[in-house]
C-alpha cells in the first residue's frame, strides 16, 4: 500500500530524514516512535504532502502512484487521511458545512453522488456515536473552542466520516486523559478492517496499549534505528529512549 | 512558482465574470460641464423650478471645490471637462409587459442572473431597474401604493411628489457637503426615491439594480429614502457593470432619513467592473452615504459587500440626532489585482443614549490597499452613548496592503467608545488542513474567507447574502501567495 524509500527531506535546509524506509500493508498498523526532533511529525505531514517538506531523496508510492507528484487533496481523495497534532481552527466556518464539503468532495472523486444537506446529516450522526462526539459540536465553527481532547476526538470523527485506506495519527494521544485516549483508541479501532491501514505516531506507548501495532518502528535522528514486533514499545517503555540512544552512540 | 502561487495567478487572472457590453440605443448630450449643461439637463428632465436652484447652487460651490485627497488612494487625474454628463435611452418607454420591453436588455439581465420575470414572482422583491439614468421598468409599484409607500424614480417622484422631494432632498446630504456630493447634486440625472408613511411596514424588500451601460458617461444616481414615524423598510442595492477599457467615474448620493421610531436597513452588494488583472480600466466609485436618525428611537443599519471598482471611496454613516437612536455599520471590503479602496464609516453621536456598531471586515489580494477609515464622534450633548466598533483585516499574501484609520472623538464622560481591530494572514496551516480532506486551495480559501466575513454577511437579507458569497468566491478563491 505504502513504500518508502532511501527517503530525505529539509526543512529550510536542515535535512530532517535521512533515509527513510518503510512498507505497510492493507490491514497492518504500524507504530512509529522515538523522542522529541526525531522527525515524526516530518514523516507524517511529507506523507500528507504539506509544502515546506522538501524532499532531497528518494520516493514514497502509494497504491502503485507516485505520491509525491500528487497534490494534498488528491493524497486525500485517495484514501489518504492524517490526524493532526495540532488540529487548525477555522473561525466562522460551520463544522458541519466543512465536514460535507470534504465528503462529498471524496464521494465526486469516487464517482458517487454528493449527499444532500439531509443525508449527510443522517450518515454525520451514525459516525459520531463511534467517537462520542458531542452533537453541539458539529455547529460551532471547525475546532474552534474545542478542547484539546474534543479536537483530537474531532479529528477520529472525520476519519471515520472518510474512511480512509490509510490513516496517519501524528501524536493523537497527546493531551488526551485516559478516557478520551479510550474513545479514541475504540475508534480507531472500530474503523479497522483487512483493507485498510494505519500508521501511529507517538512518543509514548501507553496510546498503544489500546491500538495493538503490528510493528513498532523507533525513529531517531531522521532514520528507522530499529524494528520489531510490539514488545518494542514495551522495551522502550521500560528502558526509555537513552538506551536507543547508547546504541547508536550518544 | 508554488502550487499555490500557480493557483493565484490562474483564479486572479480569470476575465470578470459579468463583464460584457449590451448595445442599447441612447441620447447622450455633449460632453464638458458649465452651468449651461445643468440647465439642460434640468429642461430635458422637465424638473420642478425648486431644483434648478438646487443643481445651480451645487454647481457655483462644486466649482470651488477640489477633489479630496487625503484617502489612501492613487487616483488618476479625472478630467471632469471630458465626461458627458446625461444618457438616457432615447425614448423612455412604457411597458405594459415584458415582451414589450428590449430584448437586449433582458439579455443583459439574463446575464447577470437576474430576470426580471423571475424577480416579479420572488419572494417580495420590486424591482426598479436603471440602466443608465433613467428607470426602465418598474415593478410592484401598485402593490405598493396600496399601502402608500412611494417607490419610484427619482424623476417620476420630481413629477408627483414634488413637495415631499423638496421637503427631504439635501437634508442627509448638503450640495455642498463634499465634492463628488455638490458633482452629484448639480448633474444628477436619476434615482430611486422611498417614502414609507407613518405606521407602515414595507411588506417587501425594496430593491434596485444599478447598472452603468454607456461608453465615457459618468453616472450620478440620486436615492432618498424617507421613513416617517414608526415605520420600516428594508432597501437592497446592488449593482454590476459590464467591462470597459476607459475609466468610468461614479458618484452616487444616498441620503436616508428616519424619523421617530423608524428604522431603515440599507443593504448594498456593490460589484462594478474592478478593471483588468493589470489595473487598467474599472470603476471609479466615489460614493456619499449618509443617514440621519432624525426621530427619537430610530435606526438606521448600512450591510455593504463591497468587491468591484476600481477606485473605491465610500463611507456610509449616520448622523444620531434623535435621543436614543441606533445606528449600524457592517462592511465586507474585498480589493484585489490592483483595486483600491478607501471605506468605512462616521457615526456621529448627537441624541442622547445613541448607540452605534461598526463591523468592518477588510480582505485583501493580489496587488490591492484596502483601508478603513472610520469616525466615531460623540458630541458633548449625547450622554450615556455608546459606540463599538471591530475592524479586521485579512491579508491574503506579501503583496497587498491593509490599513486602518479610526478617528475617535468623544465630548462627555458618560459615554463609553469600544475599537477593536486585528490584521491576520489567511492561514497555510488552515489551507493544508481543508486539502488534507480533500478540499482544494480554491475551495478552501473561499471557505476561509465567507467564515471571516460571516459576521456581516448574516446581515444581509436572505437572497442577497447568497449572491453575496458567491461574489466573495469568485473574487478571491484562490488568492494566495
Amino acid at each position: 500500500m505504502l513504500t518508502i524509500k532511501d527517503l530525505y527531506v529539509s526543512v529550510e535546509g536542515t535535512e530532517i530524514l535521512k533515509g527513510i524506509n518503510l512498507e505497510v500493508k492493507p490491514g497492518e498498523i504500524h507504530a512509529i516512535m522515538g523522542p522529541n526532533g526525531s522527525g515524526k511529525s516530518t514523516l507524517a505531514n511529507v506523507i500528507a504532502g504539506k509544502e515546506e517538506y522538501e524532499v532531497t531523496h528518494g520516493s514514497i508510492t502509494y497504491m502503485g502512484e507516485d505520491l509525491l507528484e500528487q497534490s494534498p487533496e488528491d493524497r486525500a481523495k485517495a484514501g489518504l487521511f492524517l490526524s493532526f497534532q495540532y488540529p487548525v481552527e477555522i473561525p466562522g466556518v460551520p463544522m458541519v458545512n466543512f465536514l460535507k464539503t470534504a465528503v462529498n468532495e471524496h464521494r465526486k472523486h469516487r464517482g458517487e453522488k454528493e449527499l444532500t444537506a439531509g443525508e449527510f446529516l443522517k450518515f454525520m450522526r451514525e459516525k459520531m456515536e463511534m467517537v462520542d462526539l458531542h452533537a453541539q459540536l458539529t455547529n460551532r465553527s471547525v475546532n474552534e473552542g474545542f478542547s484539546g481532547g474534543e479536537k483530537k476526538k474531532n479529528e477520529i470523527f472525520q476519519m471515520a466520516l472518510l474512511e480512509p485506506k490509510l490513516a496517519i495519527l501524528d501524536e493523537t494521544d497527546s493531551g488526551l486523559d485516559i478516557d478520551a485516549l479510550k474513545t479514541v483508541a475504540h475508534g480507531v479501532n472500530a474503523l479497522r478492517t483487512p483493507e485498510n491501514a494505519t500508521i501511529v505516531v507517538t512518543h509514548y506507548q501507553r496510546l498503544l496499549d489500546y491500538i495493538i501495532p503490528d510493528y513498532v518502528h523507533v525513529l531517531y535522528q531522521g532514520k528507522i534505528v530499529k524494528s520489531a514486533g510490539k514488545e518494542l514499545a514495551l522495551q522502550l517503555e521500560e528502558k526509555g529512549y537513552d538506551w536507543i540512544k547508547q546504541e547508536n552512540g550518544n | 512558482m508554488t502550487d499555490q502561487d500557480k493557483i493565484l495567478a490562474e483564479v486572479t487572472q480569470s476575465e470578470y465574470k459579468y463583464g460584457f457590453f449590451s448595445d442599447i440605443e441612447t441620447d447622450i448630450i455633449d460632453i464638458g460641464l458649465n452651468e449651461d449643461v445643468v440647465r439642460t439637463i434640468w429642461e430635458k428632465k422637465k424638473e420642478p423650478d425648486f431644483m434648478l436652484e438646487f443643481r445651480l447652487d451645487a454647481f457655483r460651490k462644486w466649482q470651488k471645490m477640489k477633489m479630496p485627497d487625503w484617502a489612501y488612494l492613487k487616483v488618476p487625474p479625472i478630467d471632469f471637462q471630458s465626461i458627458s454628463y446625461y444618457a438616457a435611452p432615447k425614448k423612455k418607454p412604457q411597458y405594459e409587459s415584458l415582451d414589450e420591453v428590449d430584448p437586449e436588455l433582458l439579455e443583459t439581465f439574463n446575464k447577470l442572473g437576474i430576470p426580471l420575470e423571475e424577480q416579479k414572482h420572488l419572494a417580495g422583491v420590486a424591482v426598479d431597474a436603471v440602466i443608465d439614468s433613467v428607470s426602465v421598468k418598474t415593478t410592484f409599484k401598485e402593490v405598493l401604493a396600496e399601502q402608500g409607500i412611494i417607490f419610484c424614480s427619482f424623476s417620476d417622484a420630481l413629477q408627483e411628489h414634488p413637495d415631499l422631494v423638496r421637503k427631504y432632498l439635501g437634508q442627509s446630504v448638503p450640495v455642498a457637503d463634499n465634492f463628488f456630493a455638490a458633482l452629484n447634486s448639480a448633474v444628477f440625472s436619476d434615482g430611486s426615491f422611498c417614502y414609507i408613511p407613518e405606521g407602515v411596514k414595507c411588506p417587501m424588500e425594496l430593491s434596485t439594480y444599478f447598472r452603468i451601460n454607456s461608453a465615457n458617461t459618468g453616472q450620478f444616481e440620486r436615492t432618498l429614502i424617507v421613513a416617517d414615524n414608526d415605520s420600516y423598510v428594508s432597501y437592497l442595492e446592488g449593482c454590476t457593470a459590464p467591462m470597459r477599457d476607459e475609466n468610468q467615474l461614479h458618484a452616487a448620493v444616498v441620503e436616508i432619513i428616519a424619523l421617530d421610531r423608524a428604522e431603515v436597513k440599507y443593504s448594498t452588494v456593490q460589484n462594478w467592473y474592478p478593471g483588468d488583472k493589470n489595473g487598467k480600466g474599472g470603476i471609479y466609485n466615489f460614493v456619499t452615504k449618509r443617514g440621519v436618525c432624525r426621530g427619537v428611537s430610530s435606526k438606521i443599519s448600512w450591510t455593504q459587500v463591497e468587491t468591484g471598482s476600481a477606485i473605491t471611496w465610500k463611507y456610509p454613516s449616520c448622523i444620531l440626532l434623535g435621543d436614543n437612536s441606533v445606528g449600524e455599520f457592517n462592511s465586507v471590503a474585498v480589493t484585489n489585482n490592483h483595486q483600491q479602496a478607501d471605506t468605512g464609516s462616521k457615526m456621529i453621536h448627537i441624541g442622547k443614549n445613541t448607540k452605534s456598531t461598526i463591523i468592518s471586515k477588510g480582505i485583501s489580494a493580489g496587488k490591492s490597499d484596502n483601508s478603513y477609515r472610520g469616525l466615531v464622534k460623540v458630541l458633548p450633548g449625547a450622554t450615556n452613548s455608546r459606540n463599538f466598533s471591530q475592524c479586521d483585516s485579512l491579508l491574503l499574501n506579501d503583496t497587498c496592503g491593509a490599513h486602518t484609520f479610526p478617528y475617535i472623538e468623544v465630548g462627555n464622560k458618560s459615554s463609553i467608545v469600544e475599537h477593536e481591530a486585528t490584521t491576520s494572514k489567511i492561514g497555510e496551516d488552515q489551507i493544508f488542513y481543508c486539502n488534507q480532506r480533500g478540499i482544494d486551495t480554491e475551495k478552501a480559501i473561499g471557505m476561509i474567507v465567507n467564515g471571516y466575513a460571516k459576521e456581516v454577511l448574516n446581515k444581509l437579507p436572505m437572497e442577497f447574502a447568497v449572491e453575496a458569497q458567491k461574489l466573495l468566491q469568485i473574487s478571491l478563491e484562490g488568492s494566495v501567495g
